[in-house]
């Protein structure tokens, strides 16, 4: 058993379209720069965990090592939605807990195509999207972030000041897709897709790696890298559990609010604690809703939470700083770790002009519909 | 808000729409005697309670209320839009996700909780490769 687990290295990509490269070609150069920051190397690593989702049978693990060092040391690569590179985080997290290794990493990396996700599904001869409803991923966001609607009033105006937001924020992150600003008028008036989501409140399809250097608190202290740790104080992940509108409509709240209450409890803080979040705001309608379920302001508050300004830099409690999805981009796989490696350079003074001042605690969060749910609770050391 | 013309020579869109020999199409389901829970289609155990066994297949209303919905103004290539993609509660058990159709598809003239009906209809005139026709359900208004 190991009480403590570090992140003595993390690194992303700035994220982008390269359809040129392939997808073990972006996670060894993530790995190779996670290496980098914690001054190791990878002959040094007892495992590697490998999220990635669309080339899932592929095995994307073993071909990063091909291209940075076969060492021989054992790869799990898993597939988990959007929770992906979380999950393979977790993982990591896990085998250092129990004491099977000291070092390991853990590396998200994904090659999207264009367009829409989602949707498929049924098992007649025809297509059925448009014909049993939409099934793909902006529909089904907004339908839940109508839910919030009718339960709290929430509009399309509140939803669309997340996308102004996160745009914002990413204006100050040089390694986010887009760095413009985007006033209201702009998200409100773009091409609506599913409403309430007009274009410019959906996730950029992005290519995009990250990786992390994960170590026991015993192996932190005889590398010497104590100045470079970041104490991971939970992790948690659930599934979704029953809800009697589950076939037709994907929970991402419940999931989320027990992740939290098992991410609270491990590290035994609170969300007033928080000094910043990365949250899974795939679409802008999603991230209102995840202020509630994780417990920043009070239920049905979402609303007014973003109107007061507590989720911007300077706010309360900072939603996003790196851009988030919708403006950073979501490489699905990466996201999971790209996340943690927001919260990390926050926590370690390194975030320039989005830097929160005094960070000291900060929370990752993303969704998998279907549905996987991650939180990882990070605390400066 | 006609019968369908095609119903006895059509194909089901979804396996829980049944089409009888004779009679009118209906959408089955299964309520669980242990908990109360209520699917479409059928099942041998319960995702909520986990019993097994108590299965009972039923009938699925037909009536229900509008508990959310989005409106769908980019789908796949060849999908028509602009469609309103409803959730509806049906009266006694179950959620159904489905076109509903014959109303504007303008927020201000969906209200949640609206009653509507379940209605069936040809899918839309979309055939499969050997040129068979699908009947679907939608949701309509009610009166």
């Amino acid at each position: 058993m190991n009480d403590e687990v570090y992140v003595v290295g993390v690194d992303m990509l700035k994220f982008g379209r390269f359809p040129d490269r392939t997808v073990p070609d972006l996670g060894a150069e993530a790995a190779l720069l996670a290496l980098d920051d914690a001054g190791l190397d990878i002959r040094q690593m007892q495992a590697l965990y490998c999220g990635n989702l669309f080339q899932a049978n592929g095995m994307v693990g073993q071909r990063i090592l091909q291209q940075i060092g076969q060492t021989g040391i054992p790869v799990v690569n898993c597939a988990n939605a959007c929770a992906t590179g979380a999950t393979a985080f977790r993982e990591a997290w896990m085998s250092i807990k129990a004491g099977v290794h000291d070092v390991a990493l853990a590396v998200g990396v994904e090659q999207m195509g264009r367009g829409l996700l989602g949707g498929g599904g049924g098992n007649a001869g025809i297509p059925t999207e448009g014909l049993l409803g939409g099934g793909t991923m902006p529909t089904v966001f907004a339908e839940a972030g109508m839910e919030h609607s009718r339960k709290h009033g929430t509009t399309f105006e509140q939803f669309a000041k997340v996308s102004v937001k996160n745009h914002h924020h990413s204006t100050m992150n040089p390694k986010a897709m887009y760095q413009v600003e985007t006033p209201l008028e702009t998200v409100m008036n773009a091409e609506m897709i599913s409403y309430p989501n007009t274009k410019l409140m959906c996730s950029v399809n992005v290519d995009g790696s990250a990786a992390a250097v994960l170590c026991s608190g015993r192996k932190v202290r005889e590398l010497g890298l104590t100045d470079r740790a970041v104490r991971i104080r939970a992790s948690a992940l659930t599934s979704d559990p029953w809800q009697e509108r589950n076939l037709v409509m994907p929970d991402v709240n419940t999931c989320t609010r027990i992740a939290a209450d098992a991410a609270y409890e491990q590290a035994g803080v609170g969300p007033e604690d928080l000094d910043l979040v990365e949250l899974h705001d795939c679409f802008a309608t999603a991230e209102i809703l995840h202020y509630e379920n994780l417990g920043l302001c009070a239920d049905g508050e979402g609303g007014r939470f973003i109107d007061e300004g507590h989720a911007t830099l300077g706010g309360r409690t900072p939603v996003n700083l790196s851009g988030g999805l919708l403006s950073k981009g979501h490489p699905l796989g990466a996201t999971g770790i790209a996340n943690i490696y927001e919260v990390v350079t926050h926590l370690r003074g390194n975030a320039g002009a989005r830097q929160v001042d005094g960070a000291r605690l900060g929370l990752t969060h993303v969704i998998g519909l279907g549905s996987a749910c991650a939180i990882h609770i990070l605390e400066r050391v | 808000m006609t019968a369908p013309s095609t119903t006895h020579t059509s194909k089901p869109a979804v396996d829980y729409l049944k089409i009888p020999a004779t009679g009118e199409p209906y959408l089955a389901g299964c309520v669980c005697d242990s908990c109360g829970a209520t699917y479409t289609g059928t099942r041998k155990v319960c995702a909520h309670c986990s019993a097994r066994g108590q299965m009972r297949d039923i009938r699925l209303a037909e009536h229900g209320r509008l508990y959310s919905y989005a409106i769908v103004h980019r789908s796949f290539p060849g999908i028509e839009v602009p469609f309103i993609s409803a959730v509806v509660d049906l009266d006694g058990g179950g959620t159904l996700k489905g076109n509903l159709m014959d109303i504007e598809a303008d927020p201000e003239k969906i209200q949640f909780d609206m009653p509507v009906r379940v209605v069936f209809r040809d899918a839309l005139g979309r055939k499969d490769k050997d040129g068979n026709h699908y009947l679907s359900y939608f949701f309509v208004p009610a009166d």
